[in-house]
């Protein structure tokens, strides 16, 4: 049979088939972060076992940290505890652990591809649904729940039933100010928040073959907001460049045995996906989503669709708009925000912060919003400054937090206030997502911006000047 | 860790007519502080249950004295988004021990398997079908039945088949878990890890 990409790296990790049930799959490299460990390690102590495989797990905080005054003790009683807690278990089970203040802390699914812990052809797993992130690399890699992640550091393994296969394949090329952001959410709006459950997707084209692997990254991040598992790219020069000599990426006669390995990671010609969707590159303009769920996004000129254009679930459509305070037919140009974020998995590295300094340079934050800016890592951070993206931040009313996942989903004190407006870099615009009825618009770091310095949703591209062809 | 066999189910049931019902509605993000698993339940939907300052909001299905039951009824795609098992925990420590709806999201479904939560998927016409039944008469029971693999409505005896693998049912009736699964095959792993290729 001839084999897609997902095909390869999924069988060559099968340890055994269960009769009418799951494949044991080996996971090459687990993360683990504060909030989806403590009860796993717990199960193990019950157990009386330790971790199979420590140097196969990495730990870090993120989701649960301040991003200002990192350096001070943790304010919330139950956050410290929760930090304390993988500290410890970390320690015990001989894992490395990256915690708050240390030099490669940031967000698991940033500090992975940065230390070159995500390889091609890995199967990688997290407690954390966008762990599709690493697919970028043409890894399997995807989100577990608790009672797995206890699986992989009992056993190395988890049980999975083998997905379907899905291609998306995008061809043509990109508009000016369109951004992979504004892909993904694009794809997201067409096929809906369910369109891809139960699926492993592959993503094709020239779009992607063209696009930075910062930018792939954004895209496999948002695959589990189509309801996918995971989605992955083909490894390419791009790929090994990226990775190439960085902390945890083989060396030498490693680099090499690992690359005849890599170089057989691509779909074969022939190869039959289970279902196949194709979109054109020219037809995406800059996106902004309007509802409670990633899938309500339109083209940033269009307007708010009707209900009766809606398939199925009109109720809840209607709950939607009435959680955004917006009405059917609404334009988004002009709507008034209160909060800019950039930052989170999806839009938190230094490609983000290059598009959004270069739309806000020479002008000024708009007063009526407030901006949490907040790098992925502190290596994002370090690259800001050292290239000058901060003095520019700076010199536009802008300051910058410490790295964390923030107010992508509010555990810490980054809340949105109820009832404001925020125009969100993150993944995802679900009711309270960022802080109790805090109302999201989700968008790239060019759209992020434009909102940023004239304080309403704009057009990023009537900010910019473009090169006539 | 081992959870509660699961055979026959018959009780009364919640509905929650409510499409794409994500994670974070059923436990937002600010109750996953806790290192052990207990008390989630309480924060069940807490944000569709409760005003910010605390008191139930009397129009959500959960503060309505007329619902009860182990059965959790939902709208399609229940359980998108976050992949946190706490989502589970919650619906398991309230006191559901099924979920039904037309449409599951992958992770959620797993998470409530491994947990001793059954998720099942029935049509769409037959979740309308459960949720006029609810509307009829709220103490109307249904029966689960995991060796049958069927749904009942037993007011009217309509029952649909529901689909779940050999092995997963296996552990639900008998209460097993993958670790113990896992732990049993550790020599085959041990072999298989010397000769990953990463």
């Amino acid at each position: 049979m001839k084999k897609t990409l997902f095909d390869k790296v999924w069988d060559s990790h099968v340890v055994k088939k269960v009769l009418n049930g799951p494949d044991v799959l080996f996971i090459d490299r687990h993360l683990v972060h504060e909030v989806t460990s403590p009860v796993a390690f717990l199960g193990l102590k019950n157990r009386n076992i330790k971790v199979l495989y420590p140097e196969r797990t990495f730990a870090t905080a993120d989701h649960n940290t301040p991003t200002i005054n990192q350096h001070l003790p943790v304010k919330d009683p139950l956050s410290a505890n929760q930090l304390k807690a993988l500290e410890q278990n970390a320690k015990e089970h001989q894992i490395p652990y990256w915690g708050l203040g240390h030099e490669k802390n940031g967000i698991v699914h940033v500090i992975g591809p940065e230390n070159g812990i995500t390889l091609p052809g890995a199967t990688i797993v997290c407690g954390d649904s966008h762990t599709s992130t690493h697919g970028a690399f043409g890894a399997i890699a995807f989100g577990i729940g608790t009672s797995e992640v206890e699986m992989v550091l009992a056993s190395q393994c988890i049980m999975q039933p083998k997905p379907k296969s899905m291609r998306i394949s995008i061809n043509g090329k990109l508009n000016n100010a369109v951004t992979p952001k504004d892909v993904a959410l694009y794809i997201i709006s067409k096929l809906s928040t369910s369109g891809a459950t139960g699926y492993f997707v592959e993503y094709a084209g020239e779009v992607f073959k063209q696009m930075s692997m910062e930018g792939r990254m954004t895209v496999c991040n948002l695959s589990i907001e189509m309801g996918a598992r995971g989605g992955m790219i083909a490894p390419d020069e791009k790929t090994f460049h990226y990775i190439k000599n960085r902390e945890f990426t083989p060396k030498g006669e490693a680099w090499d045995k690992a690359m005849t390995y890599w170089e057989t990671l691509y779909t074969h010609e022939d190869a039959i996906f289970d279902h196949e969707v194709t979109f054109n590159g020219e037809d995406i303009e800059p996106m902004i989503t309007y509802g409670t769920n990633p899938g309500m996004g339109i083209g940033i000129s269009g307007g708010i669709p009707k209900s009766e254009s809606i398939q199925g679930g009109a109720a809840t459509y209607k709950k939607s708009l009435q959680y955004m305070n917006f009405e059917e037919g609404d334009n988004m140009l002009g709507k008034e925000i209160d909060f800019v974020f950039l930052g989170s998995c999806t839009n938190g590295r230094i490609e983000d912060f290059r598009a959004f300094a270069s739309l806000i340079k020479g002008r000024q934050k708009a007063k009526n919003v407030t901006a949490w800016l907040v790098p992925g890592s502190h290596k994002v951070e370090d690259a800001i400054k050292k290239e000058g993206l901060l003095d520019i931040l700076n010199e536009a009313g802008f300051e910058l937090r410490e790295p964390g996942c923030s107010a992508c989903l509010a555990m810490n004190d980054d809340k949105i206030p109820a009832g404001k407006y925020a125009v969100s870099t993150s993944n995802r615009n679900f009711e309270g997502r960022q802080g109790p009825g805090a109302r999201t618009l989700l968008a790239s770091p060019l759209v992020a911006a434009a909102a940023a310095v004239t304080g309403k949703v704009t057009d990023p591209r009537e900010l910019m000047v473009f090169e006539t062809a | 860790m081992a959870y509660d066999k699961f055979r026959v189910l018959t009780t009364s049931a919640v509905p929650l007519p409510i499409e794409n019902v994500d994670t974070d509605q059923i436990i937002p993000a600010r109750f996953l502080k806790a290192t052990e698993r207990k008390g989630f339940g309480d924060n069940l939907f807490r944000d569709w249950r409760y005003n910010a300052d605390n008191t139930p909001k009397d129009q959500f299905v959960l503060n309505n004295p007329v619902y009860s039951g182990k059965i959790l009824v939902g709208g399609k795609n229940f359980g998108s988004g976050s992949s946190r098992e706490h989502a589970a925990w919650a619906i398991y420590d309230y006191g559901f021990r099924c979920v039904v709806s037309s449409f599951f999201a992958d992770i959620f479904r797993g998470n409530c398997m491994n947990i001793g939560v059954l998720p099942v998927q029935v049509s769409p016409n037959f979740l309308v079908k459960i949720f006029e039944a609810i509307e009829a008469d709220p103490n109307t029971e249904f029966e689960v039945n995991l060796p049958e693999q069927t749904f009942t409505i037993k007011s009217t005896g309509e029952k649909e088949s529901f689909e779940i693998n050999d092995y997963k049912k296996e552990n639900l009736l008998n209460g097993f878990d993958d670790i113990d699964y896992l732990l049993n095959i550790k020599p085959e792993i041990v072999l298989f890890e010397k000769d990953a290729p990463l």
